[in-house]
């Protein structure tokens, strides 16, 4: 039961990005934020471009949390992240 | 304008360090010190005009007014326009690329975008006006929005949608006119301002580094190579220097930055500004890395026809700044 109630209430993130130096420094900079926020969440990497384009964005790097794109086409701060994991 | 970056240079070399005036050395650091900081200065202007200019007009408003309107040819330019205030990073090739597409923009106004963007781009702008004074800046920027229109034009009319990788064309037949509302529409300034703020100073640390190292380069070889040094070798009269220049160009990319000082001096030592145009061009506009990148989307030929069109409109550039400055 707790297990279930901790899945439910685990964020799901994404990062989109084709590989290049900017997604990478944007994944480090979201495993950093997740550890701060002390959130449960798992971190995907969505690397594969069909897939990146389901979610209807122009540029990389782009963050997405629970299916919601949040940030797009920028390296966001640690701080914006951590603010949008809580909220 | 920058007589006081100047008098700053003059008052450590000569004054503080008591270094003699004419001397090698001496000329190298002044040149160096004017140089970067005059050069920094207005890439953090640059930078953060654009910045701001992108806030408020994201690169998902440039594709929901191209995919609206349909201009009578206009729509070439207004895409290579475009380009211009919108920041450009290689790796967002392939989802620009689809995302103009999937709206129902002709190929050839995509390519025009995807030309102009990283030709006339924020850094660029500012180490030109800092290197080469603003009528060279604004003719560079003109003669690239209109190569961008050009070569726009000229892909359109190979009928490139044949040679896309068939999930692009899949991706044509089912397209749509998508329009998105953009969401941080209603933002006010004072949050825009610490994300710009962010963006500019993760740029200017970016190529910071290249812009020092290029800048040291050209300070050693102002104070050492002489004056028209290189008038001898490569002069307006050598046809071969454009096109040498231009297809020399075209595999460097991540430090164009660090190029264009150097580039700046070699032009102060006699080498023809058209040929040293057309040489940034191939630097800044055309990259192995995107080409790379866009097999995703196309198919080697129409990568090739891309960059050829590209590069001889580069040279074609080439020669006629060489004609007319």
């Amino acid at each position: 039961m707790r297990l279930a109630i901790n899945f439910l209430k685990m964020k799901h993130i994404k990062i989109l990005g084709t590989g290049c130096p900017k997604c990478k420094k944007t994944t480090a900079l979201v495993e950093e934020a997740v550890k701060e926020a002390g959130v449960e969440a798992t971190i995907e990497k969505v690397e594969d471009i069909m897939e990146i384009m389901k979610y209807n964005v122009l540029s990389t790097p782009v963050l997405v949390i629970d299916e919601k794109v949040t940030i797009k086409g920028r390296i966001p701060s640690k701080s914006e992240v951590i603010e949008l994991l809580n909220g | 304008m920058f007589d006081w970056v100047q008098n700053m240079a003059d008052w450590i070399v000569f004054d503080l360090l008591n270094m003699q005036q004419g001397q090698h050395l001496a000329e190298a650091l002044n040149f160096f010190i004017y140089d970067s900081v005059k050069i920094l200065l207005l890439l953090f202007v640059v930078i953060f005009f654009m910045g701001m200019v992108n806030s408020y007009f994201p690169i998902e408003k440039v594709r929901n007014f191209l995919s609206r309107n349909k201009l009578y040819g206009l729509e070439y330019l207004m895409a290579s326009l475009f380009g211009v205030v919108t920041p450009f990073c290689s790796c967002s090739s392939v989802p620009l690329f689809i995302g103009f597409v999937r709206g129902g923009i002709p190929l050839g106004v995509t390519f025009a975008f995807l030309i102009t963007s990283p030709l006339v781009n924020e850094v660029a702008i500012g180490l030109f006006v800092g290197l080469f004074g603003l009528k060279i800046t604004l003719i560079y920027v003109i003669s690239g929005v209109l190569l961008g229109m050009a070569a726009g034009i000229i892909l359109g009319k190979f009928k490139p949608e044949r040679f896309l990788t068939p999930w692009v064309k899949e991706v044509i037949a089912n397209a749509e006119r998508e329009e998105e509302a953009f969401a941080a529409e209603k933002t006010p300034f004072k949050e825009r301002l610490p994300i710009i703020w962010d963006e500019v100073m993760k740029i200017l640390k970016g190529v910071v580094p290249y812009v020092m190292v290029g800048i040291a380069i050209g300070g050693l070889m102002h104070g050492y190579i002489p004056e028209g040094f290189f008038e001898k070798y490569m002069n307006k009269d050598n046809l071969f220097a454009v096109p040498i220049a231009t297809i020399l160009a075209v595999p460097m990319y991540s430090n164009a930055s660090g190029i264009l000082p150097v580039v700046q001096v070699l032009v102060s030592k006699g080498i023809p500004l058209g040929t040293a145009i057309a040489f940034m061009m191939g630097v800044v506009g055309l990259s192995l890395p995107e080409a790379m990148l866009l097999k995703k989307v196309m198919t080697l030929k129409l990568i090739g026809i891309f960059f050829g069109v590209v590069t001889l409109c580069i040279i074609i550039s080439g020669y006629f700044f060489n004609i007319i400055l």
